[in-house]
């Protein structure tokens, strides 16, 4: 599942991956304080831009996108009606204003540009390589921790769900709408938790017998490369510009 | 150490789990260099309870505990310890956590103090020696059950221990696996404590068994002559069960 993204080898695949985060994070802080729709849709295209530019199957993207998408038609349900403002068009007792319809657009292409973005690093770097490179942006070692194990033991957790619900299988249960069914289900799931705490004991220990003190260790190094000056000041330049363009309402 | 290479001593360790279990009552037991020692006990008798109360894992609720020649007590005390005992879990999948291979086995050494190129040199040495060459870039998850185990030995090995704790090694593993097993821990030369099922296994693999009842260890030394009876198919023709 994590793992299907990574793959392929683009200029964007070779950026140092703290260079990349960096990009990401000031792109997203950027976009998610935009208002004006010219600056909007420029984000929108330099995100689809870069996407692009890491050679991420058509196919791939929309599936990505899509839950996002649907999420945001709810929206467009919902925002267009609860706005005041200057009446649009009306469905029943129900009017649609101008600022509703805008605002709706507003947060579709926020979304999508930063949705877009974190597309091109995700499925640009190793998921690995993405910790060790937030750890080394300095962010805490609990926290990259916390996305290692969580790689690591999704699919051991997983396994064990399976077995459980194999061992149920087994024994003729059949899920339905029924009393037994929801407490088989509680305890399935009360199982696993109780497991996965053993087992983060038992992880625990192992570690602290090869001699962990809680610091983060990587085999990794990271050097920035021409390439990643290069982009890292473009894109500086390019977020620079986009606020610029939104503050000073140049064009 | 050091007198008589004395390595590892518990002085009647009591230990019990918070729900009021009593595991041990006044266990003794004496580790010297170059023993190899066979541990049996029935389910739940503390096996592992009685390796993790040795890596300071579990702390015994009575009794003294000298490793090294060294009495151990605290955290820091144990984390010596660590360096130079190297315990193998009976869940490979608890000791293996990294995403890859490579950066398992460089876990240990990295934490001992050694630079990202050392313990890189070291890990790869280490799978080298065990037949794992070319496992390096391998997602620890994705291994199976035998080679999850082979590298989890792995991951201890590159310590460079003195000694093992080994708790149930080759349980769940198939008859070349296990047989595999049993050629490195041979061929290692290290003294170890090992926790089996298997007569068959820790009479090939150790020089004294000591079995787990009632909280006490006991060495059952004496040799008893006795011979078997039994059956099964092609009885009838000469054979020896793989042992001469």
């Amino acid at each position: 599942m994590l793992a299907e993204l990574v793959g392929g080898d683009s200029r964007i695949h070779r950026l140092d991956p703290r260079v990349k985060i960096v990009i990401v994070s000031l792109f997203s802080v950027l976009v998610a304080v935009l208002n004006r729709f010219v600056v909007l849709t420029s984000a929108l295209a330099l995100g689809l831009f870069i996407v692009l530019l890491s050679g991420i199957p058509m196919k791939v993207l929309v599936r990505r996108l899509a839950p996002l998408n649907l999420f945001i038609l709810f929206l467009w349900f919902f925002l267009p009606f609860s706005y005041e403002g200057e009446p649009l068009f009306s469905v029943g007792p129900l009017v649609a204003t101008r600022e509703g319809v805008l605002y709706a657009a507003r947060i579709s292409i926020k979304s999508n540009a930063i949705m877009v973005l974190l597309i091109a690093l995700v499925a640009s770097t190793s998921v690995f390589a993405l910790g060790h490179a937030l750890g080394a942006l300095r962010v805490p070692a609990k926290i990259v921790y916390l996305l290692f194990f969580t790689l690591r033991y999704t699919h051991v957790i997983h396994q064990e769900y399976l077995r459980l619900m194999n061992a149920m299988k087994v024994r003729g249960f059949r899920p339905g709408t029924d009393m037994h069914t929801y407490k088989t289900f509680a305890y399935l799931v009360g199982m696993l938790l109780v497991r996965s705490l053993d087992r983060a004991e038992r992880v625990r220990k192992a570690m602290l017998c090869r001699g962990f003190t809680g610091k983060l260790q990587s085999l990794s190094t990271f050097s920035i490369k021409g390439l990643d000056v290069v982009s890292l000041i473009v894109m500086l330049t390019l977020i620079g510009t986009l606020g610029l363009l939104e503050w000073t309402k140049m064009v | 150490m050091d007198k008589n290479g004395l390595i590892i001593r518990l002085q009647d360790i009591s230990f019990a789990y918070s729900g009021g279990t009593e595991v041990f009552d006044r266990l003794r037991l004496s580790f010297h260099k170059g023993d190899r020692m066979g541990l049996v006990g029935p389910n739940g008798s503390g096996k592992t309870t009685l390796f993790h109360i040795i890596m300071g894992l579990l702390k015994p609720t009575a009794g003294k505990i000298e490793i090294f020649g060294k009495p151990v007590k605290e955290e820091k005390d144990f984390r010596e310890v660590r360096q130079r005992i190297g315990l193998l879990f009976q869940d490979a999948d608890d000791q293996l956590f990294s995403p890859t291979v490579l950066e398992d086995v460089a876990f240990g050494p990295l934490n001992q103090g050694k630079s990202q190129g050392e313990a890189k040199a070291i890990a790869r040495k280490t799978l080298k020696a065990l037949g794992f060459a070319g496992f390096e870039d391998r997602l620890t998850y994705k291994l199976s059950g035998g080679e999850k185990r082979l590298v989890s030995l792995a991951t201890v090995l590159a310590m460079e221990p003195e000694v093992l704790l080994l708790d149930e090694p080759t349980t769940g593993l198939d008859e070349a696996t296990g047989r595999r097993f049993v050629e490195i821990l041979k061929g290692l030369g290290l003294s170890y404590i090992l926790v089996s099922h298997n007569i068959d296994l820790l009479m090939e693999t150790t020089n004294r068994i000591a079995s787990l009842v009632n909280g006490r260890l006991s060495l059952d030394e004496e040799s008893v002559p006795h011979t078997h009876l039994h059956t099964h198919k092609y009885g009838r023709h000469s054979h020896d069960h793989g042992r001469i």
